[in-house]
């Protein structure tokens, strides 16, 4: 009672939300069109069920349509040792999230091996040192300049070796339109494969959720070249909101696992796609 | 970058073919192809509904003059031609006035200060500027006054080794106090040049931005430069415009263009900060930084 009607003014305030919150065009418009067509035969009246259908397509489309529920983690198989390679662009977070999910693993009782997959960028290996010393996790360092694949797969025998249970391994930073380094990471997964035959058994990749349009095609290439498993969005304790990963899961079919929000070891979360969504309008 | 900001305005361009006079409906049709296209680009949403607004202004019940006399012989000017120059005009606008200058400090060292998100490039753009100096002949301080990132010490003593430039970091001093010493230090190691490279903080953490007004106030460095990650979407308007109303930043870098980044916080930034864009990062190594040219830009925007 009381409510404006739905007009072309509320949808205008929604279209300002959604691309605000980094949506894009083409998933922007499309939640749009189907609100707009739910309105147009009468099933939407007014703004606030409006709104609340939004919502509740968004919350469809995160959590893959309803595959994954609300808190669900990375699933650790039966494999031993269980490995987890982890990807992404420059500086989008994937050594602080290996050091956070380090911890988190070990919390659920499993051994964990760390393998210091960046021999390329300054001090990168020491930064996961820093963070094995924190968290009471051993790790594999090869020479600055080294082969990233031979310090990988020497991460993963050793894991198996020692009947570690989880190994985590951390790749440099790098952008997707670069041939000759993603063909790398392909190396790095085949090596990792010869170590421990089926690993890695997941591929994570680390997207920044202060990233725009952008992230779209390092998730489209990141996959396509490695076939990633599941994402983990991170810096969303900041005023960005992450609404690119809608585009991300609608057309990839890939479960966010994780969420970061913070710099310290427990700002790990798993990935709540209520929680999300309520983020996004807020 | 910004292909399919080239794309959108080439489809733009296509619904004004073969018209004399540019009509609201036909500037309409076309605008709004720009606006996707900005929107793809990450351009932040009010910088678009501007740009859009002002074209819409300039270009509606424009008379195309199809024939213009000009020193070289007689032109033809199609109302396609004259829309996108009226976008290329706006486009440069909101990226002008192009200064790429560093304030250099004639009494003593000059203070650079590198301010920035979590993982934006200041670590590595410090390095870049410092090897610039060195090659400009001067002697460059680092100062490693990120305390809080694991290994962030490390990561610039190494790239102070591959430049030869001296490394000034001392444990348990907060930054503003570290960065006050490095001043001695600088006169110590005969520096000119005093390089502040500080954590990545997010803007609207409160001691960490105020941390950053406490090393401004200790060292008044001459520059404080933001270093904002190419990709960044639509939050580059609220964190750029809160480091520049919390510290009054001189100018910023866009880092990562190497990519496919559209780059279109470039825009958004200098819309709303007013100020200028002074490098352009262009890969991982310390030689890829470029000064910023706006003729570059806006060409690729238009697709020309
Ligand atoms: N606020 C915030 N900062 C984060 C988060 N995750 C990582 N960071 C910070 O982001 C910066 C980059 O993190 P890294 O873990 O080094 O990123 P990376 O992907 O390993 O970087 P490269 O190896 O250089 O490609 C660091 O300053 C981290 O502390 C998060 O969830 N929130
Ligand atoms: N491709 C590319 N990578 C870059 C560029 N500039 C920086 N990087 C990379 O981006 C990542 C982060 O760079 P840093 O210099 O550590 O960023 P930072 O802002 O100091 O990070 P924090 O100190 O953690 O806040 C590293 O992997 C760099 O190599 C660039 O222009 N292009
Ligand atoms: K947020
Ligand atoms: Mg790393
Ligand atoms: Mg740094």
């Amino acid at each position: 009672g009381g409510e404006r009607p739905v007009d072309d003014g509320v949808l205008a305030d929604l279209e300002e939300v959604l691309f605000t919150a980094d949506i894009g065009v083409k998933t922007a418009t499309r939640l749009l069109e189907t609100a707009r067509e739910r309105v147009r035969k009468k099933e939407l009246s007014d703004p606030a069920k409006l709104k609340a259908a939004l919502r509740e397509e968004i919350a469809r489309i995160v959590s893959l349509d309803g595959r994954l529920d609300a808190g669900e983690e990375l699933a650790i198989g039966a494999q031993r040792p269980f490995v987890v390679m982890v990807v992404g662009v420059n500086g989008a977070g994937k050594t602080t999230t290996i050091g956070k999910l380090a911890a988190k693993v070990q919390a659920r009782g499993h051994s964990v091996l760390l393998g210091a997959g960046d021999t390329f960028r300054a001090a990168a290996g020491e930064q996961l040192e820093i963070w094995a010393e924190r968290v009471g996790a051993p790790v594999v360092r090869g020479k600055e300049g080294s082969d990233p694949a031979s310090v990988c797969f020497e991460a993963a025998k050793k894991g198996a070796e020692g009947g570690v249970d989880v190994v985590i391994c951390d790749t440099a930073g790098r952008l997707h339109t670069k041939a000759p380094l993603m063909e790398e990471l392909k190396k790095v997964k085949r090596v990792i494969d010869k170590a421990v035959p089926g690993a890695p058994h997941e591929v994570l990749l680390v997207l920044d959720a202060t990233n725009g349009q952008n992230a779209i095609a390092q998730a489209r290439q990141f996959h396509e070249a490695l076939g990633v498993t599941g994402i983990v969005l991170t810096k969303l304790d900041g005023t960005a909101k992450g609404g690119v990963v809608i585009g991300i899961c609608d057309e990839l079919g890939l479960p966010v696992r994780y969420v970061g929000v913070g710099e310290k070891v427990a700002d790990l979360r798993p990935f709540s796609p209520r929680e999300f969504v309520e983020a996004l309008f807020a | 970058m910004l292909e399919t900001v080239a794309k959108g305005f080439k489809a733009a361009r296509n619904k004004l073919k073969g018209r004399t006079e540019i009509t609201a409906d036909a500037v309409d049709d076309a605008l709004r192809d720009i606006r996707v296209a900005l929107l793809e680009a990450d351009v932040a949403f009010d910088v678009v509904k501007r740009f859009v607004a002002r074209v819409r202004e300039k270009a509606v019940g424009e008379v195309v003059e199809t024939k213009v006399k000009t020193e070289k012989g007689t032109l033809k000017v199609t109302p396609q031609d004259h829309f996108i120059k009226i976008c290329h005009d706006e486009l440069e606008a909101l990226m002008g006035p192009v200064d790429t200058s560093l304030k250099t400090n004639s009494k003593r060292p000059t203070g650079v200060m590198m301010v920035g998100l979590q993982g934006s490039g200041k670590t590595t753009t410090t390095g870049k500027l410092a090897s610039r100096f060195l090659k400009e002949g001067k002697k460059p301080l680092l100062v490693a006054a990120d305390i809080y990132r694991p290994a962030a010490v490390e990561q610039l003593k190494v790239l102070g080794a591959q430049l030869g430039v001296p490394v000034y970091s001392e444990e348990g001093l907060k930054p503003p106090e570290l960065c006050k010493k490095a001043q001695d230090v600088a006169f110590r190691e005969k520096a000119n040049v005093i390089l502040y490279d500080t954590a990545g903080r997010l803007a609207i953490d409160e001691p960490l931005m105020e941390e950053l007004e406490q090393i401004k106030a200790a060292v008044a460095p001459d520059n404080i430069l933001l270093v904002c990650d190419a990709m960044i979407g639509q939050d580059a308007v609220k964190t750029a415009s809160e480091f520049d109303r919390r510290l009054a930043i001189d100018g910023f870098i866009l880092t990562k263009l190497d990519g496919d980044a559209r780059g279109g916080a470039a825009l958004s930034i200098k819309e709303i900060t007013g100020k200028p864009i002074k490098f352009l990062g262009m890969g991982e190594s310390l030689d890829r930084l470029e000064e910023f040219r706006p003729e570059g830009l806006a060409s690729r925007i238009l697709g020309f």
